[in-house]
């Protein structure tokens, strides 16, 4: 006699408390802190925060910690607190050549004002494992030197005087908010920056590296990447003037890439934009040349039916969120769905073979 | 309770949607698009159903959730126990009490009446997505009515299988209007999607929103010569002994051995209740103890 299976509720709880357990790993190890978290893995709190769209270093760091490192989990906690959080107004767009430039590089110039800054790079270290580093995390201090004061003019600003680089107006039109409208294609360049911006690191870095090898190649030349701190202001129209709410780290990267024209208009570069919340510079470059590829009807070239080129293909896929937690589903029963296949299959099989004894009989 | 807002949604976010159904129900069988939220669950885990849910519960509803026809598996209790938590709102299994059911990929069994709402958790809003990846392109098809591709879809089933090689998600058309994804439903739920409740649909992650609204004609695509024929296991339910309801086939031994039992856990207990018993059924009550 068959009683039929029951008990969902109960192996729910049971796996959560048998999670919490194993999240916390062996107990005779010390707890992780969510400031060590957020002090000593600030990279992926970055990440956490860029994908997650919501700038708060201390909530990444509690993400992480609950999702056991794994970035995806974390990010998704992070998005779903962000749709629960009230909005007042937006603040006004951050202004980058105010920034307080940690690092500052230009590939374009030897020099040019503000200066290359290195900055806290792991550009020129050997990748060899720190020993030391599993003993104790003792390091002597960096020197410091002198900080340029004063804003930092964009490299593109020198070429933009110049008339060699297109021209970007500023937009009239506060683009929407793609958390709060759906996505309509054709999407705007605002818009899909929008969603480049939140996107999946790893997807748009396979995407951006594709354009580098020849599906729609555009070689693009990192005219600047500088990452710091800005002031984030707000308008307050009872006062009349706008105030500063706080300060935000981003990487900002503009990309230089090859020429539009005609025989009635002189050739100029064309540009690529990267910008993402945090110390994020892998994803700002990628994104840059994600954003140039996405340009190719804007600025008149040839679909060259490239993966990069194709806006809906991109931009539907480039959630992490959305991605992971479809391609997850299918861990979920479907008993029903494949009862009916399995009905269908042995009847089409039936009739098959119906066939070929009739056929052997003639 | 004070932690949330009623169905955890804000009421801004409540009025979007609200006005998606309507526009839903206004147009039936057309795909909606609005702004989906993210949910605390996962996407491709029903949270356009658990959106459509909290825009229409109210604290006067009883809800019930069933995944594969069953209120017991493991993601219809996480989708009951979040409403619980969030709205307080009753619950219960029972299909007859139940003003508000949410599922994933079954219609009760029990015919609903005017005055419930079923909600349908969907994947894949789009019924020509697999015929057409671009959803720039399928949105222009339904504007034209140009369903041609469908139909050529299911003659090359028949040319290849001889048979319409399409047994869950079958299509239909609302209202001689809109080819329609009735969701990953068995084509035996198709004919009971003429229905005097009101059918609405969530795709979370695809951002649509559709509907049926009561007694809408609504047609499994087909061909004269090869009609729509909704299909379940030949065989009677093992437990209660049911003839017409959709089955689930369990393997039950290491040698193979199947048996039959109603994918519908409401019907089938109701049913071992009023005392039918299957062939390899035990008396209800003997089972509870």
């Amino acid at each position: 006699m068959y009683v039929a299976v029951k008990g969902g509720e109960r192996a729910i709880d049971n796996a959560h408390a048998w999670l919490a357990e194993e999240r916390r790993g062996d107990t005779s190890v010390n707890e992780l802190s969510v400031a060590q978290i957020r002090e000593q893995l600030a990279l992926a709190v970055n990440r956490v925060m860029a994908e997650g769209s919501l700038y708060d270093p201390d909530l990444a760091a509690l993400a992480i910690k609950q999702a056991r490192g794994d970035l995806i989990e974390a990010i998704f906690l992070i998005r779903a607190y962000r749709t629960t959080l009230p909005r007042f107004c937006g603040s006004n767009p951050i202004q980058t050549e105010g920034m307080k430039c940690d690092r500052r590089v230009s590939a374009t110039f030897k020099d040019a004002p503000g200066g290359q800054v290195l900055g806290p790079t792991f550009d020129y270290t050997h990748r060899l494992l720190d020993f030391k580093l599993a003993a104790d995390g003792e390091v002597a201090e960096a020197p410091i030197g002198n900080t340029t004061e004063g804003p930092t003019p964009h490299i593109m600003s020198f070429l933009d005087r110049e008339e060699l680089i297109q021209s970007e107006p500023i937009g009239e039109e506060t683009p929407a908010d793609l958390t709060r409208t759906p996505l309509e294609l054709p999407a705007s360049r605002a818009l899909r920056l929008q969603s480049l911006t939140r996107a999946d690191e790893g997807f748009i870095l396979g995407m951006a590296y594709s354009t580098q090898r020849g599906y729609a190649r555009n070689h693009a030349f990192v005219a600047e990447l500088r990452i710091g701190a800005v002031v984030v202001e707000m308008n307050i129209p009872e006062l009349g003037f706008s105030i500063e709410i706080g300060e935000i780290t981003v990487t900002e990267c503009e990309t230089v890439n090859q020429f539009t024209g005609s025989k009635t208009e002189p050739p100029q570069f064309t540009r690529g934009y990267g910008l993402v919340f945090g110390m994020t510079e892998r994803k700002a470059i990628s994104m840059a040349l994600v954003d140039r590829a996405l340009r190719w009807k804007e600025l008149g070239e040839d679909d060259l039916g490239a993966p990069a080129q194709d806006e809906e293909f991109v931009l539907y896929h480039s959630d992490n969120i959305q991605a992971t937690g479809f391609l997850e589903h299918i861990k979920l029963p479907h008993y029903v769905d494949f009862q009916s296949e399995l009905e269908l299959i042995r009847k089409l099989r039936r009739e098959a073979q119906t066939n070929i004894a009739q056929e052997a009989a003639q | 309770m004070s932690d949330y807002n009623f169905a955890y949604l804000d009421e801004q976010t409540k009025r979007m949607i609200r006005r998606a159904i309507l526009k839903g129900l206004a147009i039936p069988g057309y795909q909606v698009p609005f702004a989906s939220r993210e949910m605390p669950m996962p996407y491709g885990w029903g949270t356009g159903g658990v959106q459509v849910s909290a825009a229409v519960l109210t604290p006067d509803d009883t809800f019930k959730v069933i995944d594969q026809g069953a209120d017991d598996t493991t993601n219809a209790v996480s989708i009951r126990r979040f409403f619980q938590k969030t709205a307080g709102i009753a619950v219960t299994e029972a299909t007859a009490d139940a003003s508000v059911i949410q599922t994933r990929h079954r219609i009760p069994e029990q015919v609903l009446r005017s005055d419930q709402i079923i909600v349908y958790q969907v994947p894949i809003p789009e019924p020509l997505r697999f015929l057409e990846p671009s959803e720039v392109e399928t949105r222009k098809m339904h504007s034209l009515e140009e369903y041609g591709l469908m139909h050529v879809k299911l003659y090359e089933d028949i040319s290849q299988h001889g048979d319409i090689a399409t047994a869950y998600a079958y299509p239909v058309k609302v209202e001689g209007r809109y080819v329609m994804d009735p969701s990953p439903i068995p084509k035996f739920d198709n004919p009971k999607l003429e229905m005097a409740g009101i059918q609405l649909f969530g795709a979370g992650r695809e951002q649509r929103i559709y509907a049926i609204p009561p007694y809408t004609k609504v047609v499994s695509l087909d061909f004269e010569d090869y009609p729509f024929q909704p299909t379940k296991a030949d065989h009677a339910c093992d437990l209660c002994a049911a003839t017409d309801s959709y089955l689930d086939e369990l393997i039950v031994d290491d040698e193979g051995s199947r048996m039959f039992m109603c994918s519908d856990t409401d019907y089938c207990s109701t049913r071992r209740k009023q005392g039918h018993n299957g062939a390899q059924g035990v008396p209800y009550a003997e089972d509870a103890a």
